[in-house]
């Protein structure tokens, strides 16, 4: 059973190493992301010292960080999930004696393990040949990183599969596939860190999951988060983890009652 | 008149499949302004901790989001190519399109139109009205006819850009991936690309065009002098860019072999 999960995960990867051309380009693109909101963010700060708690260099790490963090975390689960649905093939995946949703999340695990060793490495290192980015340097902080960015990922997993199942539900679910991705890049803070935001919103943030992909594994890195307080940050990722299993684990019983095949 | 034809009986048809899918017409409506207000939030969040960006003020740089919002929403309206390698050519649909007389690109335009994108461009004229008269700016004459010509133009440099990339997976057999990271980096192009180092201005100027969809038509309008030649210089781009794009894909479609079942 076991090494079936792990089969669907090395097979992923190799999968991604076949379209690996793609993942050049996108080292590229991620690294001009970063390049863009360093210089937007240079104009905004001015002669301003401190911004929402972040100095300029932080905020130069921050970004980096973040959105080289996206570039492991990252997948289209709920693409694939609502295509799966849309087109039939999910009737297969019901006879199956393997639970899909544990595939999908080992294959999404297996993409982000290329992610990170073909996408997330190789442009942090341009990043930071490029752009001024302070990185810690105690070990901790590093396993630390290591371990939150690792949530970052099962949540965004979460969520998407979440979003991908809904296409039981609403039959074409591509709105609100769009809107998911708004919705987790607006407010996992990549592009404004939550703390910047007027304090209302922040607030309303701070209630949702998604500050636990970016945000805070990215306040941790920049050192904005220390000592005792890193635990109360893993502290939350795990109980978002633990929280969003629930949803997710709900529609799928329920969905394996109602599955609607459409075609194929 | 055979082409409009067409456009008709093709918008019949979207009209008949977002029918079946009501629920999920609005729902993308509603995230294409999401989509929308997150740029916007940007745009005012920033402004709480700055009064100026690059020299540019907070109503400047809505304004410029308002007129980047016009020919982004008609554009996303006829213009998607999303997914096109795997669909067209990895499931052999391109095989379909080219036994018919239509020309190829106008038919794959047309299967895939999105009218909802369209409320964008309305939101976007909005925009410009609000922050123009919070500026001050008087309504003149060659305000309509610019708007128009600058707005089709940029339209083109997102046709010839997308065009372009898209085309590529005729010559390689990897579904491209570039697509969708492009879509990252069009929004660039609505700040005053001053602020950015020489590479990425030389970039957003003249390699992938952006910022002649937003800041430099923009401009004009706002009677920022020291980008007037930028501003027009617009309509030579679209024609430039949109060209380009549309030989690359020719000279694509006729080495394209069928693949696929």
């Amino acid at each position: 059973m076991n090494s079936a999960f792990i089969d669907f995960m090395r097979i992923r990867f190799l999968t991604m190493l076949a379209y690996r051309v793609n993942y050049y380009s996108g080292i590229l693109i991620y690294t001009l992301n970063i390049g863009v909101y360093y210089f937007t963010w240079q104009a905004i700060y001015g002669s301003s010292g401190e911004l929402g708690g972040f100095t300029a260099a932080q905020m130069t790490t921050y970004i980096a960080v973040s959105w080289m963090a996206r570039a492991f975390y990252f997948n289209n689960l709920d693409r694939e999930i609502a295509a799966d649905i849309r087109d039939g093939s999910i009737a297969i995946q019901f006879i199956r004696p393997i639970n899909y949703v544990m595939v999908k999340m080992m294959q999404g695990l297996g993409e982000g393990i290329f992610r990170f060793l073909l996408l997330m490495i190789p442009g942090m290192l341009i990043a930071i040949l490029l752009f001024p980015v302070e990185l810690p340097t105690a070990p901790s902080a590093w396993i630390g990183f290591l371990v939150m960015l690792f949530f970052s990922f099962l949540i965004n997993s979460q969520i998407n599969v979440i979003t991908g199942l809904a296409a039981f539900f609403v039959e074409n679910n591509e709105g609100m596939m769009r809107m998911k991705r708004v919705v987790v890049d607006l407010f996992s803070g990549l592009i404004i860190p939550i703390s910047l935001y007027p304090g209302w919103m922040s607030a309303v943030m701070k209630v949702l999951p998604f500050q636990a992909i970016t945000y805070l594994p990215g306040s941790v890195f920049t050192g904005r988060v220390e000592g005792t307080a890193i635990w109360n940050v893993l502290g939350i990722q795990v109980f978002w983890f633990a929280l969003l299993l629930l949803p997710m684990v709900l529609i799928w019983r329920k969905a394996r009652k109602r599955l609607f095949v459409q075609g194929g | 008149m055979y082409y409009m034809g067409l456009i008709w009986e093709y918008l019949k048809n979207y009209m008949k499949t977002r029918l079946t899918y009501r629920a999920d017409f609005w729902v993308e409506i509603l995230s294409d302004l999401l989509f929308q207000a997150t740029n916007l939030i940007f745009i005012f969040v920033v402004f709480r901790h700055t009064d100026n960006l690059g020299g540019w003020s907070e109503s400047e740089v809505l304004f410029v989001y308002g007129y980047f919002m016009v020919p982004y929403g008609i554009f996303s309206c006829f213009i998607n190519l999303w997914g096109f390698s795997e669909r067209y050519i990895v499931k052999g649909e391109m095989d379909r399109i080219l036994t018919r007389p239509a020309h190829n690109l106008f038919q794959i335009l047309l299967e895939n139109v999105d009218p909802p994108a369209l409320v964008g461009s309305f939101i976007g004229l909005i925009i410009m009205i609000f922050s123009g008269a919070e500026m001050g700016l008087v309504l003149e004459w060659w305000h309509i006819p610019a708007l128009i010509i600058l707005a089709l133009s940029s339209v083109m440099i997102y046709a010839g850009i997308y065009t372009t990339l898209t085309s590529l997976s005729f010559y390689s057999d990897a579904p491209t991936g570039i697509l969708p990271l492009m879509y990252n980096i069009q929004g660039y192009g609505r700040y005053p690309v001053t602020i950015y180092n020489r590479a990425i201005q030389v970039l957003l100027t003249w390699v992938i065009p952006f910022a002649f969809v937003g800041i430099y038509p923009a401009a004009l309008f706002l009677e920022r002098s020291e980008m007037h030649r930028m501003a027009l210089l617009t309509p030579v781009m679209g024609l430039v860019f949109g060209s380009v794009g549309l030989l690359l894909w020719n000279y694509g479609v006729k080495r394209y072999r069928g693949a696929g079942s």
